[in-house]
């Protein structure tokens, strides 16, 4: 076992707890071994807890206690948005945000969609098992 | 997050009754920490009293107010110096603290007094506090994290509930601690 996210300065965290829920902020310095001061561009730099952070593989350059637009500027230079959409844990993420937000009409054409996939896979699957 | 804090700190400021001998007594101004002003104006006439021959029932107070902190988004080294009294007598100490507000390493000073020496809050007095600079910290506590490029491990991770609504008592599966 080896371990590969590391409390840094620089490391991207998500929020699991409280009212920032699902945020991803950014950690600048390290307060003791429980708790972190965590900053955002859109957030007043709070501390938070390590137990309400989950550490991500995503870590930015920035110095301690980086102003708000020297880390506006290392989150766009670290892409960090477009690192976080494109890894598996963001992708679920954002899954699961858009089912939450399907209406009943939208759950119903998803329930169309997905038997018109199912419709088609079957039709190649009988047609492989024939020629076999 | 908006933080709460157990303990505020304000400045009570107070004197003697002005006599017909001493119309102009001193006045004394205190910083303390209580959890509301009613405490901390008892409190005031508690150290008042110790200290200098003024009571509450010939005194006045002339005015108390909070005291906020300037920049609670740094993290500064408090030092704290108590004394508080244990089954035994008296003892001072020192205390150090990181934390973003004073009220934050006061009330970190407080829980820490009580599991470890059993002392409550109505036994422990604050002689002074003081924001001490990095060169000055003496506890390895404070100065282990005084390292601009640390970098340290979470060792035992739990995925917690992301609500107390969500929250249960027992668990179908072992958890995870490693991630």
């Amino acid at each position: 076992m080896v371990f590969r996210r590391f409390v840094e300065i620089g490391r991207v965290a998500l929020i699991n707890y409280g009212e920032n829920y699902g945020k991803l902020v950014v950690i600048t310095d390290v307060v003791d071994h429980n708790r972190a001061l965590v900053d955002s561009p859109d957030m007043v730099r709070t501390v938070i807890n390590f137990k309400r952070l989950t550490l991500t593989d995503i870590t930015i350059e920035i110095r301690r206690l980086a102003r708000k637009k020297e880390l506006k500027e290392a989150i766009e230079a670290g892409e960090v948005h477009k690192k976080w959409a494109a890894s598996s844990w963001g992708r679920k993420l954002a899954v699961q945000d858009k089912r939450a937000k399907l209406g009943d009409f939208d759950r119903f054409k998803v329930m169309v969609a997905r038997v018109k996939r199912s419709a088609v896979l079957k039709r190649e699957l009988a047609k492989l098992r024939k020629t076999k | 997050m908006a933080s709460t804090f157990r303990f505020h700190q304000y400045q009570v400021v107070g004197r003697a009754n002005p006599k017909s001998e001493e119309d102009v007594p001193k006045v004394y101004r205190m910083k303390l920490w209580s959890t509301d002003e009613v405490r901390a104006k008892s409190k005031f006439w508690y150290f008042l009293r110790k200290l200098k021959k003024v009571k509450k029932s010939h005194g006045q107070i002339l005015s108390i107010n909070e005291i906020f902190e300037k920049k609670p988004t740094t993290i500064k080294n408090f030092g704290l110096w108590i004394r508080h009294q244990s089954r035994s007598g008296y003892h001072n100490m020192y205390k150090e603290y990181r934390d973003v507000t004073l009220n934050g390493a006061v009330e970190q000073m407080y829980s820490e007094m009580a599991s470890r020496h059993r002392v409550r809050f109505s036994c422990i007095q604050i002689i002074k506090t003081a924001t001490i600079p990095v060169s000055l910290c003496k506890r390895v506590s404070t100065t282990q994290f005084h390292d601009s490029k640390i970098k340290f491990p979470l060792t035992y991770r739990l995925i917690r509930p992301s609500s107390r609504k969500l929250k249960t008592t027992y668990k179908a599966k072992r958890p995870t601690t490693f991630i």
